[in-house]
Order: C-alpha cells, then structure tokens, then sequence
C-alpha cells in the first residue's frame, strides 16, 4: 500500500494535468469561441427540432428540411419577410396570359450558383423539366409530394392513381427569361412558384444528380446519394452547405460571399437537431444554442422574463375541430353539428390553452389570407341554445367519440390534451357524453382520422402560401372521408374558384365558399395561433415569418 | 505435464464454451426475427402513414404501400427480409432513406462511447462504495451508500437529466445541456469514438470537448446500474465476511488489506460481475432515455424516432444486433467469470 499510493497520487495528478491542458486548448463555451459575442460574426447555431431528411428540397414535404434548404436554395417568386405577401425572389417580375396558362419570369441579373455558375432561363428550364420527367422511384409521392401537388403528375405516369401532369414545358426566348406554361389554371399558380420544394439548383449540380438515383427497392425509399452529403447540391442562397454531420445530428453552413443580395450576417449557420421540447429549451438558457423553433407555450413567458427574444409571428394557421359526418348518423344533422359549436367556448379556450397572439377563428382560413370573408355565419358561445338544438334534433343522450393525439406538438395545436381536455368538459356540459380516444400521433392518428376512425377529432393545417385554395381546397373539394359528407354544391365552387384565373373573382368565390361552408357547418375551426420561436439576447433574429420561412442571413451577432 | 494437461484441457473448455455459446445465437436470433417480424407487423398504422403525414391521400398510401411491397403477405415480407439478411443487407431506413447499416455505423459509437462512460462511472464508484459500506456497515458511509443507491433506483432517469441539465447546464453554466461535440470544433473523425479519435490524431482540444459533452448524459444513464453494483457489492461483501475462509485467513494473521484483497474482494466480486454483465445490456434501453434528453445522436434516440415511425428496416436491424450484442457481453461475462473463479475453469 506504502508503494501503491504515490503511483495513484501521480495517477490522478497525470489525469488533472491532461484536463487542464486540454482546457487551456479547448475554446471557451460561455464565450462560445467564435460563435457570438459582441460584433462577432462567428456561427448560429439553431436548435431544429428534427433532422432533414434531403439537401435537395424537392424530394421533401416536411418543415424541418425546408428550414435548411431555404437558406441554400431559392425560388422564383418569394415572400416579403415577415409576411405572406408575394414578392420578386430569382424573379424580379411575373406574369401571366390571360387565361393564367402562361408564367413568365423575369429573372434577375447577375446571380451566381455556388458552384460559380450563372443563373439563366435555361437553367430555370432545365430544374422544371427535371422535376417533370422523373421516372420510377421519384414519381411516388414520398419524393414528389410537391411537385404532384402544384403541377399533377409527370410526362410519363408510371402509376394510374398518379393524377395528370399540369405541366406543359419551359421555354428561355432570352438569357434571363423563362417561361412556364402549364394545361389548366390553377389556383396554385403564382404561390405554387414560391414553395421552397421549387428552389432552383445549378446546371452542373443537375448534371450530378443524373448521375445518382433514388432507388425504391425493398422496403424503403433511398434518397439519392447526392441529397445525403454536402458537395453536389449548389444553389442561389445567402448560405452554401458545408457539411451534414449525422452523427452530431448538426447540418453546416457558411456564409456566400459572392450572394446577389446583402450577404449573411453571420459567417456560419448550423441547424443542430433537438428532438425534445424541453432540450431545445434548456439548450438554449444554457448557451448551447442561439434559437429554436415551436416553443412549447407555458414557456414563452418563463423565457421572456429571463430576458429571451420570444417575437411573434402573424398567424397563418388554423385549428379546428374536425367532424366525420359519415361517421354517426346523428352528425349529419345540422342541428347537431350547430348545437357542439355553440356549445365550445373557444374564446376560453384561445385565452388559456395558446400562446400569446392567438385569435377565434370564425371560418377555415385565417384573416390573413384572401378569401376570407366578413359575413359568415359565427357561432357564439351558447350552451342553453346547443342543449335547445341537441334537444330539437332529438339528441339529448348523444354519446361521441372524440379522437385527440399524444405526445405531439403541432405548430396550431401546442398541447391536444389539454385542448381536449377543455373541449370535452364544455361537450358534456351541453349533455353530450364524450368517449375519449387518444392515439399517438404518428402514425396511428393522422391514420384513423385520415380514415374516418373518430367521430371527433383535432387537426389543423398550416398554409404553404398566400391562396385560399391551399385552405379550403385542402378539405373540401371533394368527399375525404376525414370530414365524411358529399356536397356537390361545395365542390363545384372550389372547382371554379380554383380554375378561375383572375385573381379578384377567384377572391370572390373563396369569400362565397366560406360563408357556404360556415353554414355547412363541416366542421368547427378554433383558432388561429401563431407558433413561438425563441432566440438568445446577444442576436438579432432574423424576422418571424407566418409561413415559418424565416431567412437566418437577417440574423446577426449583436 | 499434469499441469500442461490441464492447462489445455481449460483452454479447450473455453473454446468449447464459446463454440456453443456462438451457436445458440443462431436459433435464438431466428425465434427473434420471427417474433420482431410478426409483433412489428401486428403494431397499429405502418411506415406509410408515418412517411406521408398528414395530408396523404388513400392513394398515396397504396401508390406507397406497393413501392414498399408492404401489401404483400407477411410471410412474403419476412422471406424477403431472410433473403436480404443472408446478404448482409438489413435494408433502408423507411424515415431517413439511408441505409440500415450506414445509420447504424454512424451512431453505434455514439452509444458506446456514453455507455462505457456509464459503466466506468457505475463500477470505479460503485464498488469501492459498496465495499466500504460493507466493511465499515452501520455507520455513516453505510447509511448514506443504501440510501444514496435507493434514490439512484427511484429516480426515474429523464428526471434526473432534466435535473442535471438544469443545475451543472442551464444555471452553472459548467456542462454542455446537448449533443456530443461543440459546434466550433472541428475534429477529425478516424473511429466515430470521439474521445479516441481526438487522442489517436492528437486533437486534444476535440477529446476533452467531447469527455465535457459525455459527462452529463454519462452520470445520469449510471445512476440506476451505480445503484444496484453498490447494493450487490455490499450485500456480497457482507455474505463473504461471513465466511470461515475469511476467518482462517485473519486467524492465520495475515494483514487485514491482504485478507480483504484476496479472499472477499475476490470472492465478492463473482456475483457483481455478473450483475454488470447484465447491466450492460440494460445500459442499452437506458440509452433510449438518456440519448433523446441529451440529444445524443447515438442508437438509442435513432430507435425512439423508429418506433414513432413504424420504421420496420432500422426496429428489425437494430434489435437484431442489440440482441447479439447482449448475448456477447454476456458470453464475456462468463470468461471473466473464468478468470476470476478458477472453480468455474475447472468444473
């Protein structure tokens, strides 16, 4: 023991040595080496809340790859920051023909790729062409979602429920001019154009990705080898990818000096992934992080007063309570549908359950989109006039199932259980007997109700663009067994609205379909509600987007 | 001779030993595959409602269900998941389209790494805790051992790394709160381990960040094997001391600490062994927990979103392998055994 004791001794001094040193190497955290501090324009560091699940945004649908892309990649038309209004993006004008068949771009002079290459008509062209032959793989909607969504199918379908291509073709008369004509109008068109799955890449990166297919054999899609790694991808964006390190689950941008437009003001970005709510949170009061996204509610205050930048953005959500007709016979009863919308006070349930901007919603859209319209029939908070209803319908021991999700977050929805919860109590208040059904989120919910499982359930949808198509035509333009009802008369209006190409008279009929699907009654929309974001006190955050399309080259070191 | 006889005779045991023990994987795993494959099968939704959200439509999802040849019979599902194993092909993750090995590969280390930092902690504390509990039973160190490892049990480990976060992250600002490297370091990657890999190409700075990035996470993921090793080793310890050997020994007036080293440590640590072999397997689920509050891009928070996600490819892939995993760690736990016990060697 006499001998083995200084050897520990020595041991333990060994170990202290290394660490101090290493120490002394290692960069110092609380100053964040040089991401941050006083006028740095070192690294942002973002907490997303999951990982991105291509480089290349038009194999995407989902919020967290677009997040990234974004600042890589961009479209022809774009949104004036921090609203839905459409704005030039490589476009500096647009038009289209009368009859809204024919698009015109007039591009910008001047932009330069990442890979030093120029953008043209040409190039334009050649993205649009790509999309519209794809072949095999690309065509299932897992990788083509929104192209099939905006445009229909491709030029040669290679399944029959794949719908009709819209896309006619792409022509450059000029060096800095494209022009897209499509078969039909559609209300899609001009916002379609500023979808993020639309961000025009490089001729010689296209080039690349011929070279490197999906592949959809066995059982599962295989993204492209040149949509999983930095190297290939190249874009237009204030910021080109570094690197997409998957075991830090940590994407690496840097700043693109040669950028057509005000270069980013920070010299690296990072979107590194959090998955858990409360991580993101603490990340961020720990230094580790300088913002995140989809701030649980109950903690917008708690940051605020800790001195975190928490801005608000402008809603551009809805959040409803969705009713399966079909689903029970006494709900295709409007006496009934009208009974449990007088019976919720949604009122309440805004001021208590949601953040801070959040606003009852009186149609299924949000005030911010045209189309909504200020004469639909609303639905005060009545329970002796629901318990009047239910009782004229006949329905007084109406029993329900009412479907709610578990262990999700949804930009319209911060916590279902409690909004439920809320719900249900004010339901049995009027007499109706609430049978609850909780289901995880992914995929049981969105399954069953998506299937017509529940005879009530949450939902709600956040707008891609400014159109109400993307709204109303989401739910109503034709029978989806979600809502469960045939109503012809509905769906020819948005039929029209959405082939309609004057804008006003489009507006016109979206005004007329919601005061029609108010009275319909389909349904019950809740709320508006914008999702939180939160950022640390030594930035300047870039701003707030309704559309969650913020543009981190705004965001600076203060 | 005699003594190199027998010397062969235990090498041979031990090869015997292994020899067996590697076959028994074979139809253990298959039962497993099968069990997996028919439980995967059974759970509510599938990967196609997880992969198409929300707004998919009935024929998105059939469109995707033939592309995933999930509207096959099972039977057919599962030869051909036999057929591509044979081929050392565990399939494409149906969330991230990449790879079931490459995800795997990319943060197995992660996992590794946290859980034999877990494990180091649990045993270099935990024994030497447990051994002075026993030794020095009824006082103080005792009474704060058995109540210190009861609240390690008790505590349930989210908790715990939410209370960690919260005091040695968020407030004293000494820890990292998530992932396992700082953002600004740029290391070089030779193993995935980050500890090693900054050690074997001498980026010093990158090692230490990451043992800094491994602390946290690794204390709370010890908590619960720290608990049971100090309460097994004590409790053995106390069996041991107990024994007539340990008397005689005292009786034939050798030193305390040769007696304690020798003759109850050794013989103490037989059960405790075993233990930890068990506890490694467990570290693994721990691992789950511990991943997603740290953020820790490691097997356990990639299994969590696979669950969610009805990912069949990566839940048969990585199970599989965990299962291997575990009947290896256990088939060491008995060569230590070996080592430790030459009656085992023996017999």
């Amino acid at each position: 023991m006499s001998i083995a004791r200084p050897k520990a001794v020595r041991t333990l001094a060994a170990i202290a040595a290394i660490g101090v040193i290493a120490t002394g190497c290692s960069s110092d955290r609380d100053n964040g080496g040089d991401s941050g501090g006083s006028g740095s324009t070192g690294t942002f560091v973002f907490g997303a809340a999951g990982d991105p699940a291509s480089l290349d945004p038009s194999l995407a649908s989902d919020g967290e790859t677009f997040r990234v892309t974004r600042q890589v990649f961009e479209t022809l038309i774009d949104h004036k920051p921090g609203t839905s209004e459409l704005e030039g993006g490589l476009a500096e004008t647009w038009e289209s023909n009368d009859t809204g068949t024919e698009w015109t771009f007039n591009l910008r002079d001047g932009v330069t790729f990442h890979d030093g290459s120029d953008l043209t008509g040409e190039v334009v062209c050649a993205n649009f062409d790509r999309w519209y032959n794809w072949s095999g793989t690309y065509q299932n909607t897992t990788l083509s979602y929104y192209w099939q969504t905006i445009f229909g199918g491709f030029a040669n379908n290679e399944n029959d429920e794949t719908p009709e291509a819209n896309y006619v073709g792409c022509t450059a008369p000029d060096e800095l001019t494209a022009v897209i004509e499509v078969a039909q109008p559609s209300a899609n068109y001009p916002g379609g154009f500023s979808l993020a799955a639309f961000g025009i890449h490089s001729g010689p990166a296209l080039e690349a990705y011929a070279e490197d297919d999906a592949s959809g054999e066995g059982d599962a899609i295989t993204f492209p080898g040149y949509s999983q790694e930095a190297g290939t991808v190249a874009g237009t964006g204030a910021f080109k990818v570094d690197g997409w390190n998957k075991g830090n689950g940590e994407v690496s941008l840097s700043r693109f000096d040669d950028y057509w437009g005000e270069t980013a003001g920070v010299e690296k970005l990072v979107f590194q992934t959090i998955p858990e709510e409360s991580a993101r949170r603490q990340a961020l009061q720990s230094g580790d992080i300088h913002g995140y996204d989809l701030v649980a509610p109950a903690d917008v205050k708690t940051l605020s007063d800790a001195g975190f930048q928490v801005p608000t953005r402008d809603v551009f959500n809805i959040f409803y309570l969705g009713i399966t007709q079909d689903s029970n016979p006494a709900l295709e009863n409007l006496d009934v549908r009208t009974a449990i919308a007088h019976a919720l006070d949604r009122q309440n349930l805004v001021d208590t359950q949601l953040p801070e901007g959040g606003v009852v919603a009186t149609q299924f859209m949000p005030d911010t989109v045209a189309g909504y319209s200020d004469n639909v029939t609303t639905y005060d908070y009545d329970p002796e006039l629901a318990q009047q209803l239910l009782a004229d319908a006949g329905e007084e021991n109406l029993t329900l199932t009412f479907c709610y999700p578990t262990e999700v977050t949804r930009p319209y929805m911060p916590s279902p259980a409690d909004l439920y919860e809320v719900m249900r109590a004010d339901l049995e208040a009027v007499g109706i007997t609430v049978q609850p059904k909780a289901l995880k989120w992914n995929p049981d919910y969105t399954e069953v109700t998506r299937d017509g499982g529940c005879n009530l359930y949450l939902l709600g949808w956040t707008g891609d663009f400014n159109d109400g198509y993307n709204f109303l035509g989401t739910w109503f333009a034709n029978y989806q067994k979600e809502w469960g009802f045939e109503n012809e008369e509905l769906f020819d209006l948005l039929e029209r609205a959405s082939t309609e190409p004057d804008v006003e008279a489009r507006v016109a009929l979206y005004e007329e379909a919601n005061e029609f699907v108010m009275d319909f009654l389909p349904g019950v929309p809740i709320s508006s509600s914008p999702p939180s974001i939160a950022f640390s006190a030594d930035v300047n955050p870039p701003t707030v987007s309704p559309l969650t399309q913020e543009v981190f080259a705004e965001a600076s070191f203060k | 001779m005699s003594s190199v006889k027998q010397e062969r005779g235990v090498d041979l045991k031990v090869l015997r030993l292994i020899v067996r023990r590697l076959l028994q994987l074979i139809p253990t795993l298959a039962g497993l595959s099968v069990l997996l494959f028919l439980w995967l099968n059974r759970l509510p939704g599938g990967p196609t409602a997880a992969l198409l959200g929300e707004r998919a439509t009935e024929a998105d999802r059939r469109q995707i269900e033939a592309a995933l040849g999930l509207d096959q019979p099972v039977w057919v599902q599962y030869g051909r998941f036999l057929r591509r194993l044979a081929e050392l092909d565990l399939g494409t993750s149906v969330q991230t389209g990449r790879p079931v090995w490459e995800e795997f590969t990319t943060r197995f280390p992660a996992t590794v790494e946290l859980g034999l930092t877990a494990l180091l902690i649990a045993v270099v504390i935990g024994i030497p805790l447990g051994y002075l509990a026993a030794a020095r039973r009824g006082t103080w160190l005792d009474v704060g051992a058995v109540s210190g490892s009861l609240l390690g049990i008790c505590i349930p480990v989210f908790f715990l790394a939410f209370l960690l976060k919260s005091v040695f992250a968020v407030n004293l600002g000494w820890l990292p709160s998530v992932g396992r490297q700082s953002n600004d370091i740029n290391a070089t990657e030779v193993t995935g381990f980050r500890v090693l890999d900054g050690i074997l190409t001498g980026e010093f700075d990158a090692s230490w960040d990451a043992i800094v990035h491994l602390v946290l996470p690794a204390l709370a993921l010890a908590s619960i094997p720290l608990a049971i090793i100090v309460r097994m080793t004590r409790a053995s310890v106390l069996e041991v001391l107990g024994e007539d050997y340990v008397r005689t020994a005292e009786s034939k007036g050798l030193r305390r600490q040769v007696v304690r080293a020798r003759h109850v440590l050794r013989n103490a640590l037989l059960p405790v062994v075993t233990t930890i072999g068990l506890l490694t397997g467990q570290l693994l689920s721990g691992a789950v927990l511990t991943e997603s509050v740290f953020a820790f891009n490691g097997i356990g928070n990639f299994l969590r979103t696979a669950i969610d996600g009805r990912d069949y490819p990566v839940l048969m892939g990585f199970i599989m392998f965990i299962a291997l995993l575990y009947v290896v760690i256990n088939l060491l736990v008995d060569l230590a055994y070996s080592l430790i016990d030459p009656r085992v060697r023996v017999h």
